[in-house]
């Protein structure tokens, strides 16, 4: 059986972008080590300050926060890439050539999950450094594992579509400011209860505080303890989110990319 | 024989705006089409249509005997496409970007390798060694984007607007890029808004305004349709001007155009010697000072001022570029 061109030509897409790692490493470079800063800032500089019902580890409480959100910065990365291919006229090329025309996208999704696991490492590594730990069985440590890959998967049809949308890498900056109150708002760095009611109840429904808490639970450490239906069913509801979101923005990427014509 | 692009009655509207309004072209195998219109003319969109990126509203156009809306996959294996923007991996080497899109038209990893190393050879790019593209001349980069739309030689090329954004020397470069390639066969569709790139490279013309064809022809006779050689005469004194446009007017029966700036008067003339001794002659007896004066062939520009009411570069739309 031969392997399909999809996967083939998808390889050599991803192995574009890995090309891209050795050539130009400081921008991913940058991109593995943002997280650290924000788990140094939040873990010490905030962090004797935050206070999470029921626990004394902020810790142990932050970083499977941080583990989410560095998933959700992932997306950015996607933006540029993708928005600067449209905008060079990369994309064109690759639509005007007799490959597959699906393996542009599975290149970059193979590049982005490739990244996002280095970026999980580093950031894994970080936290054990600082003293956190997984509890729970290998089963749960790997499924959670899993659930932050899932979300970062999820993302990426976001990414590459508003990055088709945005077709301008310069407005993609105006993007990633709109990005950080959505990973901010969410369970974490800090538990919904403290915030106004209305407010908390948004971020118990972000998609990103559903894995924060669903990893939280499998890596055993200790959540924010939230009582209401989404946060009580937090592994459902982090393998719900991300299908959601593939379900919307799948489509509406590959229609887009169809029609980039305008 | 068949000729190897062929549009028939192509629309396409975006919004409220009529990009393309019913556009026939053909081009015979191994011949070059220049494709001359301002911006917003629909010639950008034209050639995405040809190259399967867009589908037409209306119409029908096949390359190299395949519909482009039915079998672009057909259409995508025989084609090469260079657009407006130079469309290589700006982070890669010359020989990097040709090796991944020599492995994306499927050429084994041996096969494209040897195949970038001929077309580095070949665009003059052999030197440029690790070098990213970002750090290239405008002129290396549409070369290296050339070359790239070379990778499996194929037998209709489209060049959109090839040379836009290059020095002098950058399209030297191109110009002789292309030119090589027609002597080796290739069918070409060239997009443009220069008259002279028209001229140099296109053994036929259609002129493209608001998305239809108003003239098509050799430029040669795209000239002779505008009546022919005409008789410019540069004065040393611009307050001569009106004095001198009377002398013409008398000696070519014709209406002379004056340009102030330039201290020109010029008209179309028929009989060309006789004309030209018999102005010099009546310029001489007015005792007008006379810097220059001979005949000329009218420009493209010329053309398509006459054509179309308004100068190139003055088009309503800006072309959104790929």
């Amino acid at each position: 059986m031969t392997v399909p061109w999809a996967l083939v030509d998808g390889w050599t897409v991803t192995r574009r972008d890995l090309m891209h790692w050795l050539r130009e490493p400081a921008p991913v470079i940058i991109g593995l080590l943002f997280p650290v800063l924000m788990v140094l800032m939040f873990g010490f500089l905030f962090g004797g300050a935050m206070a999470i019902p029921g626990t004394a580890d902020y810790t142990e409480f932050l970083l499977p926060g941080m583990f989410a959100m560095t998933m959700a910065f992932g997306m950015e990365a996607t933006m540029i890439a993708v928005s600067t291919d449209a905008q060079r006229g990369v994309t064109d090329r690759f639509r005007s050539m007799p490959m597959s025309p699906s393996a542009v996208v599975v290149g970059r999704c193979g590049a982005d999950l490739l990244n996002s696991v280095a970026g999980l490492v580093v950031i894994i590594g970080c936290g054990l450094l600082m003293g956190w730990r997984a509890h729970g069985s290998v089963g749960a440590t790997l499924g959670a594992v899993g659930l932050l890959l899932l979300l970062r998967f999820a993302l990426l049809w976001v990414g590459i579509f508003l990055g088709l949308v945005v077709r301008n890498p310069e407005a993609v900056g105006a993007v990633q400011i709109l990005v950080w109150p959505v990973t901010f708002l969410s369970s974490t760095f800090v538990a919904p209860a403290t915030m106004p009611g209305w407010l908390g109840t948004i971020a118990e429904w972000n998609p990103l505080s559903s894995t924060a808490a669903a990893a939280r639970e499998l890596f055993g450490n200790p959540g924010w303890g939230g009582d209401s239906w989404i946060a009580e069913h937090a592994v459902l509801m982090a393998v719900v989110w991300p299908l959601v979101l593939v379900a919307i923005f799948f489509p509406l990427s590959v229609r887009r990319y169809q029609r980039l014509s305008r | 024989m068949k000729p190897t692009i062929v549009t028939e009655g192509l629309r396409k509207r975006f919004g409220t705006k009529i990009a393309l309004d019913g556009l026939d072209l053909t081009v015979d195998a191994g011949t070059v089409l220049g494709v001359l219109g301002p911006n917003g003319a629909g010639k950008t969109t034209a050639v995405r249509i040809l190259t399967t990126l867009l589908r037409p509203d209306a119409g029908h156009a096949e390359v190299a005997g395949f519909d482009v809306v039915r079998q672009p996959d057909r259409v995508r294996a025989g084609i090469g496409l260079v657009g407006q923007n130079a469309a290589v991996d700006e982070a890669l080497s010359a020989r990097q970007n040709l090796e991944l899109f020599g492995r994306l038209y499927h050429l084994s990893t041996a096969a494209a390798r040897a195949r970038a190393g001929e077309l580095l050879d070949r665009f003059d790019l052999a030197d440029t060694g690790g070098k990213a593209v970002k750090r290239f001349s405008g002129g290396m980069r549409r070369r290296l984007d050339l070359a790239a739309s070379l990778i499996l030689s194929p037998k209709v090329l489209f060049l959109d607007e090839p040379t836009t954004g290059l020095d002098p020397r950058g399209r030297t470069e191109v110009w002789a890029a292309v030119r090589g390639l027609v002597a080796a066969g290739t069918t070409v569709l060239l997009t443009t808004q220069y008259l002279d790139e028209a001229d140099q490279l296109a053994d036929r013309i259609a002129v493209v305004d608001t998305g239809k064809v108003i003239a098509e022809g050799t430029p040669e006779a795209l000239k002779s349709d505008l009546g022919g050689d005409r008789l410019d005469v540069v004065l040393h004194d611009a307050a001569a001007l009106p004095g001198a446009a009377e002398v013409v007017a008398t000696v070519t029966g014709a209406r002379p155009e004056t340009d102030a700036d330039a201290r020109r008067v010029s008209a179309p003339v028929r009989d060309r010697v006789a004309a030209l001794t018999d102005a010099v002659r009546a310029l001489h007896d007015a005792r007008i000072g006379v810097e220059d004066i001979g005949l000329r062939r009218p420009t493209l520009d010329e053309v398509f001022l006459h054509l179309t009411g308004h100068l190139t570069g003055h088009g309503a739309d800006e072309e959104v570029p790929a």
